[in-house]
């Protein structure tokens, strides 16, 4: 005889196996990120050419002691900036992976995907090739090639109304093929420092940040990313297929037009501020699904928070390994990554794909 | 009463050539309705348009005597649900958790499943024999596995009519049969309707009430078993000699192929 017990998804004390998901899990799970969020960045504010202990900003920020005015202008002035850039950068290439993962069901998407590190890429270059600054002219126009780059694939690829995934795919991989040449002109025609920042840009780079930058990018980051969580279980179902979500409930088109819209407009911004950073958007989402299962009502939260969590862990790095001088935080993201990721391909690889 | 879902003279189209033409058809509450027809007749996309997957361009289908297309997506989730010829999971879920997504529909603005939905899914899974299969990722199943967890998941959603796409052609004959006595057990106690499309042409005619034969998009033949499957009927429309005779147990029709090598055989000894 079988035991009934055994035999039952219902909740059974005994039983502490992921089964599905409740919202107490996604709240544990969003607390301990955050906690973990906060440690890494006072870690990462106590790191730096300047020696500023870890006990020396504890003590400080409790009130038992005082820091003096560089100190203050090197963690308010130079790092805090910095590491904030660095977390919101993080958590919106994560998130934006883990969305286009699920609605391109496409394990290899990756937020620029869709042409919009290309788009971007080339506006940035312009701005920097005609010598415009970095708190706004550059990102401007980065931004404005992101957008404009979004809107001409998802204009090539929609068919009555419909956004079909594979066209979308093969038109982002052509445009980024196109505009890569035009990069490539610019910098062959360039010869000067500008070349330099150019290669930064290209890489990622963080060490322009502005509190004027957090404060144009968040208000969009936290509404997009709100929206997204909104419909978080809406891409479970997409990940079974279009057809079948939208047999069991889901607007798909709807869904699509959204997601494709909003996280575009957020990659396109964060890379404005921040150059091309790649790999956090791969690595993260795969990372979290591999912990946590693939359920988006976790995934989502957990890989944004994660994705702020590994980008100022390697920006620090970035800046900290061959101090004083330092390296575009890109280089660190994909020294990390496609080791990780070859691993992850060559572990789970048929675990992504298999039909 | 009246029928849940009623086709009246409708007419489909991908491309130029029409799928289906002038196709009327009425599904009543608790019958089952299998439908046969050779590879490319238009079985899938009837199924389809009867869920409002695709849009028709000519005709009228009626869900509970309202038109299909005035309905939303949601609601006509809980009122069809669809069991897919296959379904591929890029990624890997947890076999409750994709039994689950059956409530979709239900849920409202808090996106969390509750007690009620993980009853009706421990129910949906304990008809379909696969609450043992519950922890287990949905990229581990075998074929026939994978094709119970997604009846499950139809029957999660709780709608009144079930429409099914060849849910039997990855299942050996235990899980055939299973799979039939199943769907007649729920007609019978929770008085679904259902469409089934299958292959297996005898076996359906054991347990659906109805048939319909469906030819190159225009219904051959529609009415009881033992009306729609003779043998000229079969043979006609499947381009393929068969011998019907009786089940000796059922009486219901029973398709014997017979093979054309063997045929000539015979003709020339």
């Amino acid at each position: 005889m079988k035991d009934n017990k055994e035999q039952s998804i219902l909740p059974h004390p005994a039983k502490r196996e992921r089964q599905w998901i409740t919202p107490l899990k996604v709240v544990y799970t969003v607390l301990l990120l955050t906690v973990m969020l906060v440690i890494i960045a006072l870690i990462s504010l106590s790191l730096g050419p300047a020696k500023i202990s870890l006990k020396d900003i504890f003590t400080w920020l409790i009130g038992y002691n005082t820091i003096d005015q560089t100190a203050w202008m090197i963690l308010f002035k130079i790092r805090l900036p910095r590491i904030l850039l660095a977390g919101l950068v993080g958590f919106t290439l994560s998130l934006g992976g883990v969305v286009f993962q699920a609605l391109l069901r496409n394990p290899l998407a990756e937020p620029f995907i869709l042409g919009i590190s290309s788009g971007a890429a080339v506006g940035a270059i312009i701005g920097i090739f005609f010598g415009l600054g970095f708190t706004f002219g550059v990102p401007l126009l980065s931004f404005m090639g992101a957008l404009f780059t979004v809107l001409l694939v998802m204009g090539i690829s929609s068919r009555h109304g419909g956004l079909e995934s594979s066209t979308l795919l093969l038109t982002g991989v052509i445009i980024n093929a196109f505009f890569t040449a035009v990069i490539m002109f610019f910098i062959a025609t360039t010869s000067d420092s500008r070349l330099h920042s150019m290669l930064f840009w290209l890489y990622g780079d963080l060490s322009q940040s502005k509190y004027v930058q957090l404060s144009i990018g968040l208000p969009f980051i936290l509404i997009v990313s709100g929206i997204i969580y909104i419909f978080s279980r809406h891409f479970n179902l997409i990940v079974g297929g279009e057809e079948s979500a939208l047999q069991m409930g889901v607007e798909v088109e709807l869904l699509k037009w959204i997601s494709f819209l909003g996280i575009s407009l957020i990659i396109g911004i964060a890379v404005s501020f921040s150059g091309i950073i790649g790999f956090v958007g791969l690595i993260v989402p795969h990372l979290m699904r591999m912990i946590l299962g693939s359920d988006h009502r976790l995934l989502i939260p957990a890989s944004s928070l994660g994705g702020a969590i590994f980008l100022i862990a390697a920006d620090t790095l970035a800046r900290t390994i061959i101090s004083p001088s330092e390296l575009p935080v890109g280089v660190i993201t994909a020294f990390l990554g496609a080791p990780f990721f070859i691993y992850l391909l060559k572990s789970r690889g048929s675990q992504w794909t298999r039909t | 009463m009246d029928p849940d879902l009623i086709l009246r003279d409708v007419y489909f189209r991908y491309d130029s050539q029409w799928c289906l033409e002038g196709i009327d058809f009425e599904l009543k509450r608790g019958e089952i309705v299998g439908i046969i027809g050779p590879n490319g007749s238009g079985k899938s996309t009837l199924l389809k348009i009867m869920d409002g997957l695709l849009r028709i361009q000519k005709g009228e289908i009626l869900l509970f005597n309202k038109p299909i297309s005035r309905y939303r997506r949601g609601d006509i989730a809980r009122h069809i649900a669809m069991v897919p010829q296959e379904e591929t999971f890029r990624f890997s879920f947890l076999v409750s958790e994709v039994v689950l997504m059956g409530r979709f529909s239900h849920l409202g603005l808090f996106p969390f499943e509750g007690k009620a939905d993980l009853e009706i899914a421990n129910q949906s899974m304990s008809l379909t024999g696969t609450l043992n299969l519950a922890t287990r990722s949905i990229h581990e199943l075998s074929g026939g596995e994978r094709q119970r967890v997604l009846i499950a998941r139809a029957l999660t959603q709780r709608a009144q009519i079930i429409l099914l796409d060849e849910p039997t052609s990855f299942l050996d004959i235990r899980h055939k049969v299973e799979t039939f006595e199943l769907i007649s057990y729920l007609t019978l106690t929770q008085g679904l309707s259902v469409i089934i499309v299958s292959h297996d042409i005898s076996l359906a005619a054991q347990y659906c009430h109805r048939m319909l034969l469906l030819n190159n998009g225009v219904v051959y033949k529609i009415g009881e078993p033992a009306e729609v499957i003779t043998a000229d009927n079969i043979s006609a429309v499947y381009q393929c000699p068969v011998l019907v005779d009786n089940n000796p147990i059922s009486k219901t029709p029973r398709v014997t192929i017979l093979s054309k090598r063997k045929d000539s055989k015979e003709e020339t000894v």
